[in-house]
């Protein structure tokens, strides 16, 4: 199976990398964008057909080495 | 003391952390390499700084999970002494050993210069050395050094006494202007509940000698060998 995991920062935490990004936006003349927030996808190849047990296992992964529960926050997409 | 330095693929400041303990403090010190889990019963841990893993996914996110981290969260269970410096702090974070997170410095620039910082804790085996309030100057160099925790976390650690540095400027006053990475309160290094486990972004191996110009890491590790 094909999983997404995208991890992004929460929004309690300050992201400049967002910040310069959203100001960039700003200076190509589209100052609809508000904010910006950078994150990152993971996409894993993952063997097994049971949604439900694949799914706790991506949980894991994700909590365990994907992102920082102090910083981020994640989701994940299976197909 | 017998001290391991630990060597994560990427440390680089493995050598400074060695010649440090054997040449200038007359320790008992050798590397451990990451894949070893034997600390040959060291008393004292160091993480050194550099940029293990090449600072992939997340700094210190790859070297909490290599072998030689499980034997150094038992030692520190134990009551053994960990100081993680600058990579090494970011890799106590991450392996849970110490709150909080160290994120991107928040003006997006690599800082690398030397900087005030203050010693808010001197009840501490890692400071019993210093005078209470004392100004220190020692050399940062760091990307992802900012210290962040939530509001809980913050306040926990105030009244736990465990902020153990904070930037500074030159009259020892915590401000904005002599924060150079954003951290949350100016906080430079912390230690946990039980006092054994130090992390800190500045170098205080590059201030341990007077032919480099300046002395004020070394009470780090004074404080702890006297207190041994």
């Amino acid at each position: 199976m094909k999983a997404t995991i995208i991890v992004t920062p929460k929004k309690s935490v300050l992201d400049p990398q967002g910040e310069a990004v959203k100001n960039a936006i700003h200076q190509q003349g589209m100052d609809c964008v508000t904010h910006a927030r950078i994150g990152k996808i993971i996409e894993l190849d993952i063997s097994g057909t049971d949604v439900t047990l694949t799914r706790q296992k991506l949980e894991k992964i994700a909590l365990e080495v994907l992102s920082n529960p102090v910083i981020e926050d994640f989701r994940i997409e299976l197909e | 003391m017998r001290w391991a330095v630990v060597q994560f693929p990427g440390s680089n400041c493995d050598q400074d952390c060695l010649y440090l303990l054997q040449e200038v403090l007359k320790q008992e010190a050798y590397y451990v390499w990451h894949k070893d889990s034997d600390l040959k019963n060291a008393d004292g841990i160091v993480l050194p700084g550099g940029f293990s893993y090449g600072d992939y996914l997340r700094c210190g996110a790859i070297a909490k999970l290599s072998p030689v981290m499980k034997s150094v969260v038992q030692a520190a269970n134990e009551g053994k002494i960990v100081v993680g410096i600058c990579n090494g702090f970011q890799v106590l974070c991450e392996s849970g050993l110490l709150p909080g997170a160290l994120i991107r410095n928040k003006n997006l620039k690599f800082r690398c210069h030397q900087q005030l910082i203050r010693v808010e804790n001197t009840k501490t085996r890692f400071t019993s050395k210093y005078e209470s309030q004392a100004v220190l100057n020692l050399p940062i160099a760091h990307g992802e050094g900012s210290y962040f925790a939530d509001p809980s976390t913050l306040k926990s650690i105030a009244q736990n006494k465990q902020i153990l540095f904070r930037y500074c400027s030159e009259e020892g006053s915590i401000t904005d202007f002599s924060n150079p990475n954003g951290a949350c309160e100016n906080i430079a290094g912390i230690c946990n509940t039980k006092g054994n486990v130090l992390g800190l972004m500045p170098h205080p191996e590059r201030a341990a000698e007077s032919a480099l110009g300046c002395v004020d890491g070394l009470g780090i590790f004074q404080s702890i060998i006297n207190g041994s």
